[in-house]
C-alpha cells in the first residue's frame, strides 16, 4: 500500500492507482475535473489537462517538487506523495486557462444546445472559467452530421476527448468512426459517410462530455431541467436494463444511462433500450433519481410523475376534515 | 407630584373609550352632519382624480412592465431559440414552449437552428415580475409598456405566438429601447457574443 496526501487528506491506496483515482477516494472537493478521462475506459485520460496538479513531493525518499504540473488521470501515485489540487494558487491558474483553451473553438450555442444542463464543459467552466472571452479569431466551423440513424454529431462543439472512440473501441465489434487529420484542424468522423450502429454505439452519447454527439430521437424535443430523472429497468437480453428515464408527466422523452456522480455510466447500457423503448409500459419505473442540488436539473419543480389532482371532489375532502378532527380528538383523549 | 394614572394600549393608535356625557349640540347631530356634507360638496369643486379609462389612458412609466413581446432582428428573423430559461426564471409557471429545427427554406423566418414553434405565457398567472427578459439570452422576450386587454374568457389569456411575435414590418415594430439597461448595452458591446448584431 502506498500512502499519498492529497489536498492535507491522506489515504492509502493500492500500487497502480493514480493520483485522480486516489482523489476519487477520498472525494469531495478533493477531486479534480476531468472532461477526458473516463474511468471504465482503458486508455483514456490525458488529452484535456483540466486534472492539472502540482505535486509537491514527489516521494518518501525525493522530497523535491515535481518541476511541472502534472495530468493527475495519467500519474501513478508513488507512496510518500504530496499533491496540492483546489490548496495550490498555480492550479487554479492553469485550470483557468485550460479552461480558456477549450472554449476557443467552442460555439456559444448553450441556448440551442441539448447537452445545456448536463454538459460537464459549462460545470467547468461555471466553477473554473472566466466570465468573457479574450478570443477573437474566427471559430473553426462544420457541418452539422448524421453518423448513424440516431446520432447526431455537432463537431463544432467537440473537444477531442476521444472517450467516444474508446466506447466504441471497447464495447462494440468494429469501429468505424474516428479521429480525421490532425492539429487544429483534427475532427471526429466517419471515413466517407459510414454510419455507426453498433449495439452498443449509443453510449457515445453519454460519453461525450459536451454537447457534440447527441440523440436525434430526442433532438429539441425538450430541456433537460424541465424533464424528470426516474430510475428504471427492464428485462433486456443485450444490457443490464438499467437505465434513466427523463420523463414529463407520463410522457418518456429520452432514455440515458444511469450517470454518477463523476458523470460517469454505471453500466452501459444497448441501443434498443436507448432509442426504441419510449412508451413508459416497456419500463418498470422504480422511482426519482437522486440529481445533485447544485445541478438545473433539480431546478425542475416535478416531485412525481402522475398528474396532482389540485382540488379533491367535496365529498372526499369533508371526510378527510372528518377524520382530521376525530384523529385530533383521539389524540388528545389519549 | 402625584402620579397620574397611566391607561396601557396595545398599538399607538388605539383610543382610550369614555363615557362621558354628550353635550346639547352633539346630541342633535345636525352640526355634525352638515359638517360632513360640506366636505362632500367640496369635492364637487375640485380637481377630479379619476379619468375614463378607455378613452382617456393615464401616462405610464416608459419601463413599465407589461405586455410581453418576442422581438425580431434586423432581418426580420425571430430571435426566440426556444432555450427554456424565461420558463425556468419564471416564479409563476407562466411559460411554456415547444421547440422544433429550422428547415433549410425558413432561415429567413428565424435566426437559429433551434425555434419556439409553440410559445405561451399564460397571462392570469404572469406577475409581470421581468424574471423571463432578464434571463434571455438571446434577447428576444421584452415587456413592454401596453397592458393586457380584459376579457370574459380564460383560455383568451393564453398568448400564444400570434399575439407575442412582433410585426415584421419594419415600421410596425415595437420599440423597447427604453428598456434596454446599461447592463444589456454593455453586454451587446461585446462583439466576441455571436448572437450580437
Amino acid at each position: 500500500m502506498l500512502t499519498v496526501t492529497i489536498d492535507n487528506h491522506t489515504i492509502e491506496v493500492e500500487e497502480g492507482t493514480t493520483i485522480l483515482q486516489a482523489a476519487r477516494l477520498i472525494g469531495g472537493d478533493v477531486v479534480p475535473p476531468a472532461m477526458c478521462y473516463y474511468s471504465k475506459l482503458k486508455g483514456s485520460g490525458g488529452k484535456c489537462r483540466t486534472c492539472l496538479v502540482k505535486v509537491s513531493q514527489s516521494s518518501a525518499k525525493d522530497p523535491r517538487p515535481m518541476p511541472k504540473l502534472v495530468a493527475s488521470c495519467r500519474t501513478p501515485v508513488v507512496d510518500g506523495m504530496v499533491v496540492q489540487n483546489k490548496t495550490s494558487q498555480e492550479v487554479l491558474d492553469a485550470r483557468k486557462a485550460i479552461v480558456e483553451f477549450l472554449l476557443i473553438n467552442h460555439p456559444l450555442d448553450c441556448p440551442v444546445c441539448d447537452q445545456a444542463g448536463e454538459c460537464d464543459l459549462q460545470n467547468l467552466s461555471f466553477d473554473n472559467g472566466k466570465e468573457e472571452t479574450r478570443y477573437e479569431e474566427s471559430k473553426r466551423e462544420f457541418e452539422v452530421i448524421d453518423i448513424g440513424e440516431q446520432i447526431k454529431l455537432h463537431m463544432n462543439r467537440c473537444i477531442l476527448c476521444y472517450r467516444c472512440i474508446y466506447t466504441v473501441d471497447q464495447l462494440t465489434e468494429k469501429r468505424v468512426h474516428g479521429v480525421l487529420y490532425r492539429g487544429d484542424v483534427s475532427e471526429i468522423s466517419t471515413y466517407i459517410k459510414n454510419e455507426i450502429n453498433n449495439d452498443f454505439s449509443g453510449n457515445i452519447i453519454d460519453v461525450c462530455p459536451v454537447g457534440a454527439l447527441t440523440d436525434k430521437t430526442f433532438r429539441f424535443k425538450n430541456r433537460v431541467w424541465f424533464l424528470k430523472a426516474m430510475d428504471a429497468h427492464r428485462a433486456c437480453t443485450k444490457c443490464s436494463g438499467k437505465v434513466t428515464a427523463w420523463m414529463r408527466g407520463e410522457e418518456i422523452y429520452r432514455i440515458t444511462g444511469r450517470k454518477d456522480k463523476y458523470g460517469e455510466l454505471e453500466e452501459f447500457i444497448c441501443n434498443e433500450c436507448r432509442f426504441e423503448k419510449k412508451e413508459p409500459k416497456d419500463w418498470t419505473i422504480e422511482g426519482p433519481r437522486a440529481i445533485q442540488r447544485y445541478s438545473v436539473i433539480s431546478q425542475n419543480h416535478y416531485t412525481n410523475t402522475k398528474t396532482p389532482s389540485v382540488i379533491l371532489p367535496l365529498e372526499e375532502r369533508m371526510i378527510k376534515q372528518e377524520d382530521y378532527k376525530r384523529n385530533r380528538k383521539n389524540n388528545f383523549n389519549n | 407630584m402625584t402620579e397620574e394614572k397611566k391607561t396601557y394600549t396595545f398599538t399607538t393608535r388605539s383610543k382610550v373609550v369614555s363615557n362621558k356625557k354628550m353635550t346639547f349640540m352633539e346630541k342633535i347631530y345636525f352640526p355634525a352632519i352638515i359638517k360632513g356634507m360640506l366636505i362632500t360638496f367640496s369635492h364637487l369643486f375640485k380637481k377630479k382624480t379619476t379619468i375614463q379609462y378607455p378613452e382617456v389612458k393615464r401616462n405610464i412609466a416608459e419601463i413599465y412592465r407589461g405586455k410581453h413581446v418576442l422581438k425580431r432582428d434586423d432581418e426580420g428573423r425571430e430571435r426566440c431559440t426556444a432555450c427554456g430559461l424565461c420558463a425556468l426564471s419564471c416564479p409563476a409557471e407562466a411559460i411554456t414552449m415547444i421547440a422544433a429545427e429550422r428547415k433549410a427554406d425558413e432561415m429567413h423566418l428565424y435566426r437559429e437552428e433551434k425555434y419556439a414553434k409553440v410559445y405561451e405565457i399564460n397571462m392570469l398567472r404572469c406577475i409581470f415580475c421581468g424574471l423571463c427578459e432578464e434571463a434571455c439570452p438571446k434577447e428576444a422576450i421584452f415587456l413592454t409598456n401596453e397592458i393586457v386587454p380584459s376579457n370574459y374568457e380564460r383560455e383568451n389569456f393564453i398568448y400564444g405566438k400570434d399575439k407575442l411575435v412582433e410585426p415584421m414590418d419594419k415600421d410596425k415594430r415595437i420599440d423597447i429601447s427604453k428598456r434596454q439597461t446599461t447592463a444589456v448595452l454593455e453586454f451587446k458591446k461585446d462583439k466576441n457574443q455571436s448572437h450580437n448584431n
